[in-house]
Protein backbone atom coordinates (compact mmCIF):
# COMPACT_ATOMS: atom_id res chain seq x y z
CA UNK A 1 0.00 0.00 0.00
CA UNK A 2 1.05 3.36 0.34
CA UNK A 3 3.74 4.42 -2.29
CA UNK A 4 3.41 0.59 -4.23
CA UNK A 5 4.24 1.09 -7.63
CA UNK A 6 0.85 2.03 -8.73
CA UNK A 7 -1.55 -0.22 -11.41
CA UNK A 8 -1.69 3.49 -13.07
CA UNK A 9 1.45 4.00 -15.25
CA UNK A 10 0.70 7.94 -14.84
CA UNK A 11 2.98 9.96 -15.48
CA UNK A 12 4.16 13.60 -14.19
CA UNK A 13 6.85 16.00 -15.06
CA UNK A 14 7.54 19.00 -13.58
CA UNK A 15 9.17 22.29 -15.40
CA UNK A 16 10.14 25.45 -12.81
CA UNK A 17 9.40 28.78 -14.55
CA UNK A 18 12.31 31.62 -12.91
CA UNK A 19 13.71 34.81 -12.91
CA UNK A 20 12.94 38.00 -11.67
CA UNK A 21 10.09 40.00 -10.13
CA UNK A 22 7.64 41.38 -12.78
CA UNK A 23 9.89 39.60 -15.79
CA UNK A 24 6.73 37.26 -16.98
CA UNK A 25 6.74 34.53 -14.87
CA UNK A 26 2.79 34.76 -14.34
CA UNK A 27 2.44 35.46 -18.22
CA UNK A 28 4.36 32.36 -19.59
CA UNK A 29 2.78 30.07 -17.17
CA UNK A 30 -0.82 31.80 -18.38
CA UNK A 31 0.02 31.48 -22.06
CA UNK A 32 0.45 27.81 -22.37
CA UNK A 33 -1.53 26.30 -19.96
CA UNK A 34 -4.22 26.94 -17.50
CA UNK A 35 -3.73 28.69 -14.56
CA UNK A 36 -4.03 28.22 -11.20
CA UNK A 37 -2.75 29.96 -7.93
CA UNK A 38 -1.59 27.33 -5.62
CA UNK A 39 -1.25 28.57 -1.38
CA UNK A 40 1.70 27.23 0.92
CA UNK A 41 1.68 28.46 4.47
CA UNK A 42 5.04 28.40 5.51
CA UNK A 43 6.72 28.97 8.50
CA UNK A 44 9.74 31.30 8.97
CA UNK A 45 11.72 29.73 11.86
CA UNK A 46 14.96 31.66 11.02
CA UNK A 47 13.95 35.19 12.68
CA UNK A 48 13.05 35.20 16.42
CA UNK A 49 15.99 33.06 17.94
CA UNK A 50 17.73 35.71 19.97
CA UNK A 51 14.42 37.14 21.56
CA UNK A 52 12.84 36.51 24.79
CA UNK A 53 12.89 32.73 26.22
CA UNK A 54 8.88 32.34 26.04
CA UNK A 55 9.43 29.16 28.31
CA UNK A 56 7.86 25.97 25.87
CA UNK A 57 5.92 28.65 23.77
CA UNK A 58 6.81 28.13 20.52
CA UNK A 59 7.49 30.85 18.34
CA UNK A 60 6.79 30.14 14.96
CA UNK A 61 5.91 32.90 11.66
CA UNK A 62 3.96 31.19 8.94
CA UNK A 63 3.41 33.07 5.95
CA UNK A 64 1.18 32.48 2.94
CA UNK A 65 3.24 32.31 -0.20
CA UNK A 66 1.70 32.00 -3.73
CA UNK A 67 2.58 30.53 -6.76
CA UNK A 68 1.96 29.88 -10.31
CA UNK A 69 0.89 26.70 -11.38
CA UNK A 70 -0.50 24.94 -14.66
CA UNK A 71 -0.93 21.72 -16.19
CA UNK A 72 -0.56 21.07 -19.80
CA UNK A 73 -1.99 17.27 -20.32
CA UNK A 74 0.01 15.62 -23.55
CA UNK A 75 -2.11 12.68 -23.59
CA UNK A 76 -3.80 10.63 -20.79
CA UNK A 77 -1.47 9.74 -17.99
CA UNK A 78 1.26 12.00 -18.80
CA UNK A 79 1.17 15.42 -18.12
CA UNK A 80 3.56 18.14 -18.32
CA UNK A 81 3.37 20.44 -14.29
CA UNK A 82 4.61 24.20 -14.44
CA UNK A 83 5.52 25.95 -11.37
CA UNK A 84 6.14 29.52 -11.75
CA UNK A 85 8.81 29.98 -8.47
CA UNK A 86 8.33 32.61 -6.06
CA UNK A 87 10.12 35.90 -6.89
CA UNK A 88 10.80 36.96 -3.70
CA UNK A 89 14.26 36.64 -1.90
CA UNK A 90 12.54 35.39 1.34
CA UNK A 91 11.09 32.30 -0.21
CA UNK A 92 14.67 30.92 -1.71
CA UNK A 93 13.62 27.92 0.87
CA UNK A 94 10.64 27.15 -1.55
CA UNK A 95 12.90 26.46 -4.19
CA UNK A 96 14.69 23.28 -2.70
CA UNK A 97 11.62 21.41 -2.90
CA UNK A 98 10.12 22.88 -6.34
CA UNK A 99 13.28 21.31 -7.86
CA UNK A 100 13.45 17.87 -6.87
CA UNK A 101 12.52 15.88 -9.20
CA UNK A 102 12.04 18.86 -12.02
CA UNK A 103 12.48 17.82 -15.44
CA UNK A 104 14.11 21.44 -15.83
CA UNK A 105 13.88 24.74 -15.19
CA UNK A 106 12.93 28.22 -17.92
CA UNK A 107 14.91 30.99 -16.63
CA UNK A 108 12.99 34.24 -17.81
CA UNK A 109 15.35 36.85 -18.70
CA UNK A 110 14.68 40.81 -19.24
CA UNK A 111 17.73 42.32 -20.67
CA UNK A 112 16.86 45.86 -19.13
CA UNK A 113 17.74 43.95 -15.77
CA UNK A 114 19.82 41.15 -16.81
CA UNK A 115 21.10 40.71 -13.13
CA UNK A 116 17.81 39.90 -11.58
CA UNK A 117 18.27 36.26 -13.14
CA UNK A 118 21.68 35.85 -11.73
CA UNK A 119 20.29 33.70 -8.46
CA UNK A 120 18.18 31.55 -10.43
CA UNK A 121 20.71 30.82 -13.27
CA UNK A 122 23.04 29.73 -9.97
CA UNK A 123 20.87 27.91 -8.20
CA UNK A 124 20.13 25.74 -11.38
CA UNK A 125 23.64 25.52 -12.25
CA UNK A 126 24.57 24.72 -8.51
CA UNK A 127 22.00 21.66 -8.55
CA UNK A 128 23.19 20.45 -11.69
CA UNK A 129 19.30 21.27 -13.15
CA UNK A 130 19.03 21.33 -17.03
CA UNK A 131 17.58 24.82 -17.83
CA UNK A 132 17.31 27.06 -20.70
CA UNK A 133 17.81 30.86 -20.16
CA UNK A 134 14.39 32.74 -22.55
CA UNK A 135 14.67 36.31 -22.94
CA UNK A 136 11.29 37.76 -23.03
CA UNK A 137 10.96 40.68 -25.40
CA UNK A 138 9.90 43.81 -24.30
CA UNK A 139 9.11 46.82 -25.99
CA UNK A 140 11.45 49.12 -25.20
CA UNK A 141 14.21 47.07 -24.67
CA UNK A 142 17.16 46.85 -27.08
CA UNK A 143 17.22 43.86 -28.87
CA UNK A 144 20.39 41.43 -27.93
CA UNK A 145 21.44 38.40 -29.85
CA UNK A 146 21.11 34.96 -27.95
CA UNK A 147 25.02 34.76 -27.51
CA UNK A 148 25.42 38.25 -26.08
CA UNK A 149 22.99 37.06 -23.16
CA UNK A 150 24.66 34.26 -23.04
CA UNK A 151 27.96 35.70 -22.22
CA UNK A 152 26.24 38.13 -20.12
CA UNK A 153 25.84 35.39 -17.69
CA UNK A 154 28.76 33.44 -18.29
CA UNK A 155 26.61 30.56 -19.10
CA UNK A 156 28.02 27.13 -20.03
CA UNK A 157 28.01 27.02 -24.06
CA UNK A 158 25.72 24.14 -24.30
CA UNK A 159 22.75 25.80 -22.44
CA UNK A 160 20.09 27.45 -25.04
CA UNK A 161 19.24 30.79 -24.90
CA UNK A 162 15.96 31.68 -26.31
CA UNK A 163 14.71 34.90 -27.32
CA UNK A 164 10.65 34.44 -26.93
CA UNK A 165 7.63 36.73 -26.33
CA UNK A 166 5.96 35.53 -22.85
CA UNK A 167 2.55 36.28 -23.76
CA UNK A 168 2.38 34.47 -27.17
CA UNK A 169 1.05 30.53 -27.19
CA UNK A 170 3.34 29.87 -29.96
CA UNK A 171 6.39 31.63 -28.34
CA UNK A 172 5.92 29.85 -25.11
CA UNK A 173 5.57 26.79 -26.73
CA UNK A 174 8.70 26.87 -28.31
CA UNK A 175 10.95 27.51 -25.11
CA UNK A 176 9.19 24.15 -23.39
CA UNK A 177 10.41 22.50 -26.35
CA UNK A 178 13.53 23.55 -26.05
CA UNK A 179 13.98 22.73 -22.74
CA UNK A 180 12.48 19.58 -22.67
CA UNK A 181 15.06 18.84 -25.81
CA UNK A 182 18.18 20.02 -23.88
CA UNK A 183 16.91 17.83 -21.03
CA UNK A 184 17.11 15.14 -22.66
CA UNK A 185 20.21 16.06 -24.02
CA UNK A 186 21.84 16.29 -20.28
CA UNK A 187 20.53 13.25 -19.15
CA UNK A 188 21.64 11.20 -21.83
CA UNK A 189 25.25 12.88 -21.44
CA UNK A 190 25.15 11.81 -17.56
CA UNK A 191 23.85 8.65 -18.55
CA UNK A 192 26.61 7.73 -20.98
CA UNK A 193 29.12 9.20 -18.34
CA UNK A 194 27.75 6.57 -15.72
CA UNK A 195 28.31 3.48 -17.89
CA UNK A 196 31.97 4.77 -18.50
CA UNK A 197 32.78 5.17 -15.25
CA UNK B 1 4.28 34.78 34.18
CA UNK B 2 2.35 36.59 36.57
CA UNK B 3 -0.36 38.78 34.89
CA UNK B 4 -1.63 42.02 37.20
CA UNK B 5 -4.52 41.39 39.22
CA UNK B 6 -7.46 42.56 37.28
CA UNK B 7 -8.56 45.63 39.56
CA UNK B 8 -5.74 47.14 38.56
CA UNK B 9 -6.28 47.62 35.11
CA UNK B 10 -7.70 50.86 34.08
CA UNK B 11 -11.25 51.15 32.86
CA UNK B 12 -14.27 49.38 34.20
CA UNK B 13 -14.96 47.55 36.32
CA UNK B 14 -12.15 44.34 35.11
CA UNK B 15 -10.47 46.70 32.19
CA UNK B 16 -13.02 45.81 29.50
CA UNK B 17 -15.68 47.82 27.41
CA UNK B 18 -19.03 46.50 28.37
CA UNK B 19 -20.71 44.05 26.09
CA UNK B 20 -22.87 45.35 23.29
CA UNK B 21 -26.85 45.06 23.36
CA UNK B 22 -26.00 42.89 20.14
CA UNK B 23 -23.63 40.91 18.78
CA UNK B 24 -21.36 42.93 16.39
CA UNK B 25 -20.76 41.77 12.83
CA UNK B 26 -17.29 42.63 12.23
CA UNK B 27 -16.69 40.83 9.66
CA UNK B 28 -18.41 40.00 6.32
CA UNK B 29 -18.24 37.75 3.41
CA UNK B 30 -15.10 38.40 2.01
CA UNK B 31 -13.39 37.56 5.48
CA UNK B 32 -13.53 34.11 3.67
CA UNK B 33 -14.39 31.11 5.62
CA UNK B 34 -13.36 31.35 9.56
CA UNK B 35 -11.57 28.67 9.92
CA UNK B 36 -8.02 28.74 10.62
CA UNK B 37 -6.48 26.26 7.84
CA UNK B 38 -4.65 24.36 10.41
CA UNK B 39 -7.58 23.56 12.21
CA UNK B 40 -8.55 20.94 9.34
CA UNK B 41 -6.12 18.77 10.25
CA UNK B 42 -6.46 19.35 13.88
CA UNK B 43 -3.21 21.08 14.31
CA UNK B 44 -1.32 18.86 12.67
CA UNK B 45 1.52 20.53 10.00
CA UNK B 46 3.05 17.21 8.68
CA UNK B 47 1.90 14.32 7.25
CA UNK B 48 2.95 11.00 7.76
CA UNK B 49 4.51 10.22 4.62
CA UNK B 50 5.84 13.22 2.36
CA UNK B 51 3.53 13.76 -0.76
CA UNK B 52 5.54 15.47 -3.65
CA UNK B 53 3.86 18.33 -5.26
CA UNK B 54 3.34 16.40 -8.39
CA UNK B 55 2.61 12.74 -6.93
CA UNK B 56 -0.76 11.91 -8.39
CA UNK B 57 -3.51 10.83 -5.86
CA UNK B 58 -6.52 8.78 -7.45
CA UNK B 59 -9.54 7.00 -5.47
CA UNK B 60 -12.03 4.31 -6.78
CA UNK B 61 -14.30 4.85 -3.86
CA UNK B 62 -17.53 5.51 -5.86
CA UNK B 63 -19.69 7.65 -3.22
CA UNK B 64 -17.17 8.88 -0.39
CA UNK B 65 -20.28 11.06 1.64
CA UNK B 66 -20.47 7.75 4.40
CA UNK B 67 -17.13 7.81 5.12
CA UNK B 68 -15.61 8.46 8.69
CA UNK B 69 -13.10 11.52 6.47
CA UNK B 70 -14.01 15.34 7.27
CA UNK B 71 -15.46 17.70 4.41
CA UNK B 72 -12.23 18.80 2.88
CA UNK B 73 -11.65 14.96 2.57
CA UNK B 74 -14.52 13.90 1.18
CA UNK B 75 -13.84 16.95 -1.66
CA UNK B 76 -10.85 15.23 -2.04
CA UNK B 77 -12.15 12.11 -2.76
CA UNK B 78 -14.41 13.41 -5.46
CA UNK B 79 -12.56 15.23 -7.60
CA UNK B 80 -10.06 12.48 -7.34
CA UNK B 81 -12.08 9.71 -8.30
CA UNK B 82 -11.19 8.29 -11.54
CA UNK B 83 -9.26 11.06 -12.25
CA UNK B 84 -5.38 11.21 -10.99
CA UNK B 85 -4.70 14.47 -9.62
CA UNK B 86 -1.27 16.19 -8.53
CA UNK B 87 -1.30 17.29 -4.58
CA UNK B 88 -0.97 20.84 -6.18
CA UNK B 89 -4.03 20.77 -8.37
CA UNK B 90 -5.49 19.27 -5.19
CA UNK B 91 -4.44 22.28 -3.24
CA UNK B 92 -4.91 24.91 -5.89
CA UNK B 93 -9.01 23.33 -6.39
CA UNK B 94 -9.77 23.42 -2.71
CA UNK B 95 -7.98 26.84 -2.25
CA UNK B 96 -6.25 25.01 0.74
CA UNK B 97 -2.29 25.53 1.63
CA UNK B 98 -0.38 23.23 0.61
CA UNK B 99 0.65 22.17 3.83
CA UNK B 100 -3.20 21.30 5.20
CA UNK B 101 -3.74 19.31 1.52
CA UNK B 102 -0.48 16.57 2.63
CA UNK B 103 -1.83 16.17 6.28
CA UNK B 104 -5.55 15.46 4.70
CA UNK B 105 -3.92 13.35 1.97
CA UNK B 106 -1.76 11.46 4.78
CA UNK B 107 -5.09 10.45 6.53
CA UNK B 108 -6.50 9.37 3.27
CA UNK B 109 -3.76 7.14 2.30
CA UNK B 110 -3.30 5.56 5.87
CA UNK B 111 -7.31 4.57 5.49
CA UNK B 112 -6.13 3.30 2.13
CA UNK B 113 -8.91 5.46 0.34
CA UNK B 114 -6.61 6.68 -2.35
CA UNK B 115 -3.29 5.40 -4.02
CA UNK B 116 -0.94 7.88 -4.69
CA UNK B 117 1.69 7.22 -7.29
CA UNK B 118 5.20 8.51 -6.67
CA UNK B 119 6.51 10.66 -9.30
CA UNK B 120 9.61 9.89 -11.85
CA UNK B 121 12.90 9.79 -9.56
CA UNK B 122 15.41 12.74 -10.05
CA UNK B 123 18.23 10.64 -10.99
CA UNK B 124 15.82 8.66 -13.40
CA UNK B 125 14.73 11.33 -15.89
CA UNK B 126 11.90 9.74 -17.98
CA UNK B 127 13.04 7.44 -20.72
CA UNK B 128 13.98 9.53 -24.30
CA UNK B 129 11.00 8.36 -25.96
CA UNK B 130 8.64 9.64 -23.03
CA UNK B 131 10.31 12.93 -23.34
CA UNK B 132 9.84 12.48 -27.79
CA UNK B 133 6.12 12.22 -27.00
CA UNK B 134 6.39 15.38 -24.85
CA UNK B 135 7.91 17.48 -27.14
CA UNK B 136 5.65 16.35 -30.05
CA UNK B 137 2.69 16.79 -27.86
CA UNK B 138 3.75 20.38 -27.05
CA UNK B 139 4.12 20.86 -30.73
CA UNK B 140 0.59 19.98 -31.20
CA UNK B 141 -0.67 22.25 -28.45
Amino acid sequence: MGFAPSDSTDLALKILVAGGFGVGKTTLVGAVSEIKPLRTEEQLTAAGTDVDDLGGVERKTTTTVAMDFGRITIREGLSVYLFGTPGQDRFWFLWDELAQGALGAVVLADTRRLTDCFPAVDFFEHRGIPFVVAVNRFEGSRSFQPADVSRALDLDTATPVVLCDARERASGKDVLISLVEHAGKVHAARVLAQTRS
Amino acid sequence: MAYPPREYLPGTPFGYPPPPERPVQWYDEDAGPMVRPYALTKGRTRPGQPFDLIALVVTDIPDPTGLPVGPEQIAILEICRGNALSVAEIAADLDLPLGVVRVLLGDLLDAEHIRVSRPVPPALLPHEHILQEVIHGLRAL
